[in-house]
């Protein structure tokens, strides 16, 4: 968070007064110790936590840890959910750069699931697999960034913040996808949830694609959406630091008012950075409901939406680092899943616990870590060169 | 005639009940914000509320000492969100967020661990719980009167202690705020804390204090929740409430009465939602639940895009107070 200032929420999105530079540190204090010891904080009392249901959180940790990087069954797992983190947690950092909070990734998602599902349903009997791949990305990626769209569009020209707007998006998708799968698309089984999709309007899952070559892998949900999020890690990285297009998101971001100067329109930005961001939380129901599942299910989602910003937060906003946060957290999450085998007493829901003081101490308490390692670098390195 | 009448009339008292909750957790979420503190954590605190006043309640068997259990762990969640954004400025949204998660995975890991019961807490039994009081004439003189009487014997009487003390909030908050030194404080502290600062009064302080109150009456929300609406806790039972409580803020313009009105409104979807339920309705047809459920945050929307009057917020509000050198 310390290359982003977010607008004040449902305010008129106006800058903050510009605060003091950071000092400068080297990139692997911020980037990497100083996140490691907010981590360790945040699962320190996360560990409290577990204490308190009377377990032991080491045993714990490790259940969870050597459950989540198992070869034989868990580390797929891991794997498929990092692969969903990885759209969230991009498609915050995205808006992120262009100093908009964008907490609607969940909705986004759940919109795209059902824009697939559409298209799938229609068309599944009628196209080849390649053809379906397209049809299926474009109504992803076109549902998921018309959900965004909508706030971003309030917020450039009409004033309405994203935080909120976003925030009464997720709950709208909910109503629309409750009502769709009830109501009008449901296979009236006993699941909330579609008909299976034919084979061919699948993607095909890594352990099919591995068969041919003599590799045999345990079936899981790993599919080959996985390579597509680091294709988008690449892709979001170019745009960002290799594009004009990139370079005016962040002008934006850093500081509206030098946007401005330069003759960007804070509002068109605005809204191609939504557009974006919409679009990369959209591919992760190309991951689930077009990659792993084969049919749209009910809350689908899950709340990768919502740990996509914690992943955004946890790996600063940068590609690499959401990779890495989104790998962290696709393992915490599960081996949340695995707990409830060796610890009947601890619910799967300790990730909420987990996932909420992650983002408590990476984000919101921040400098409760990093203003006492600042100054200590500082004085280090000033007594390094007195004379400076 | 008569029946429409008794239905509107039940309809009516039901809203009311689903609006305490609300109301209780617009009126925090007044305070804070009004102070310049955003607040999207009243969920996380209604939940914490719920969990600690029911889980207090069947303990030691009193619905009051649930209720102070409720408040505190409001007021313990509010703590965090004040000590990350008053006094390590970190963003309050972020910290909101954060909390609504930590309320929720803790609610469910210590109810499933402490009663093993799929993380709901033992039932509650009358003794343990806010039940309905009769308000005076309510079954006698009441029953005579024709219309009015029915109106005060099913929409005005028969509600828990909760209900009438949460309807009586909004007036005091809006004399507290417009009338008493305090308020002026806390509205100053949200619009220019710099002269807050110049009077010689911490904006720090009325920040915390601000978000004391905003923690005790979500606090008294989840309790609500819990412990009159319910007899037992149950997992993620505030179900977006407080995301609807924020809605009202706004949609009242961060103002106790029209919030109040808002939270009756959304009350009475809410409400007419459960009586419409595959009902036709002349000329409409059936309305989907689904439509009743997301109005509140259509509304809010709407509103906040300027289509309908204008929310403007609080001048100051997300941006964390630094004293100027």
């Amino acid at each position: 968070m310390s290359t982003t200032t977010i607008p004040e929420p449902h305010g008129n999105g106006a800058s903050r007064p510009a605060q003091r530079a950071p000092a400068r540190l080297p990139w692997w204090l911020t980037g990497l110790v100083v996140p490691a010891l907010q981590v360790a904080l945040a699962l320190g009392v996360a560990s409290l936590v577990v204490l308190l249901v009377g377990e032991s959180p080491l045993a714990t940790l490790r259940v969870m840890l050597t459950g989540a990087l198992d070869p034989a069954n868990g580390l797929a797992s891991t794997l498929y959910y990092a692969t969903s983190l990885t759209f969230t947690g991009l498609a915050v950092a995205v808006a992120f750069h262009a100093g908009l909070f964008n907490i609607g990734g969940e909705g986004q998602a759940y919109v795209a699931g059902l824009g697939v599902a559409l298209a799938c349903l229609w068309l599944d009997g009628r196209l080849g697999a390649p053809a379906m791949f397209c049809v299926a990305m474009l109504a992803a990626t076109a549902a998921g960034a018309f959900w965004a769209w909508i706030p971003g569009y309030l917020q450039a020209r009409r004033g309405a913040h994203v935080v909120v707007s976003t925030i009464m998006f997720n709950y709208i998708a909910a109503g629309l996808l409750n009502y769709m799968l009830v109501s009008a698309i449901g296979s009236g089984g006993m699941g909330t949830e579609t008909r299976s999709f034919a084979p061919s309007a699948m993607l095909p899952k890594l352990h099919e694609v591995l068969e041919p070559l003599g590799i045999s892998l345990a079936p899981s949900f790993l599919n080959i959406a996985t390579l597509l999020a680091l294709l988008c890690a690449a892709g979001v990285w170019w745009l960002l630091w290799r594009t004009r297009l990139g370079y005016a998101l962040r002008l934006l971001g850093h500081s509206p008012r030098a946007a401005r100067y330069a003759g960007l329109s804070a509002a068109s930005l605005t809204i191609i950075a939504m557009l974006i961001s919409g679009a990369l939380a959209g591919l992760m129901a190309v991951n689930d409901v077009y990659g792993a599942q084969g049919r749209l299910v009910l809350n689908f989602t899950g709340g990768m939406g919502f740990l996509g910003v914690a992943v955004a937060l946890m790996g600063r906003n940068h590609p690499v680092g959401v990779l890495a946060a989104a790998l962290l957290f696709g393992a915490l999450y599960q081996g949340s899943t695995d707990l409830q085998l060796d610890f009947p007493r601890i619910s799967p829901e300790l990730i909420l616990v987990i996932q909420g003081l992650v983002v408590f101490f990476v984000a919101a308490l921040d400098r409760l870590v990093r203003a006492p390692v600042e100054r200590g670098y500082l004085a280090w390195s000033n007594r390094q060169r007195p004379d400076a | 005639m008569e029946d429409i009448w008794l239905m509107v009339l039940s309809t009516l008292a039901s809203a009311i009940r689903l609006a305490c909750p609300l109301v209780l957790a617009a009126m925090g979420g007044i305070l804070a914000e009004r102070s310049g503190i955003v607040d999207i954590g009243l969920e996380g605190k209604m939940l914490a509320g719920a969990f600690a006043a029911a889980t207090t309640a069947s303990l030691l068997g009193s619905p009051w000492l649930g209720l102070l259990g409720g408040m505190a762990a409001g007021v313990f969640f509010s703590m965090l969100h004040g000590v990350a954004t008053i006094r390590y400025r970190g963003d309050q949204v972020v910290s909101g967020m954060a909390l609504n998660f930590f309320a929720l995975g803790l609610t469910m890991v210590l109810g499933q661990a402490w009663f093993e019961q799929g993380g709901q807490t033992p039932a509650l039994d009358a003794a343990q719980r806010f039940t309905p009081i009769n308000l005076p004439g309510a079954e006698t003189w009441a029953r005579q009167i024709p219309v009015l009487g029915d109106f005060y014997r099913i929409v005005l009487s028969g509600h828990s202690i909760l209900v009438y003390a949460a309807f009586a909030m909004p007036a005091l908050l809006a004399f507290m705020l417009g009338h008493t030194r305090f308020g002026l404080r806390l509205r100053a502290a949200g619009e220019e804390p710099n002269a807050v600062d110049t009077a010689g009064v911490s904006v720090a302080g009325v920040r915390t204090l601000a978000l004391t109150a905003t923690g005790m009456l979500c606090g008294a929300a989840g309790a609500y929740i819990s412990t009159a609406q319910n007899a037992a806790f149950s997992r993620d039972m505030t179900a977006g409430s407080g995301y609807i409580a924020l809605a009202a803020v706004i949609f009242g313009k961060w103002r106790p009465l029209p919030v109040l009105g808002a939270c009756l409104l959304f009350g009475l979807l809410t409400a007419l939602e459960a009586r419409l339920q595959g009902q036709s309705l002349p000329g409409l047809g059936t309305i989907p639940p689904q439509v009743f459920q997301v109005l509140p945050y259509v509304l809010t929307v709407v509103l906040l895009a300027g289509f309908i009057g204008k929310a403007t917020p609080p001048k100051a509000l997300g941006r964390p107070y630094v004293k100027e050198r």
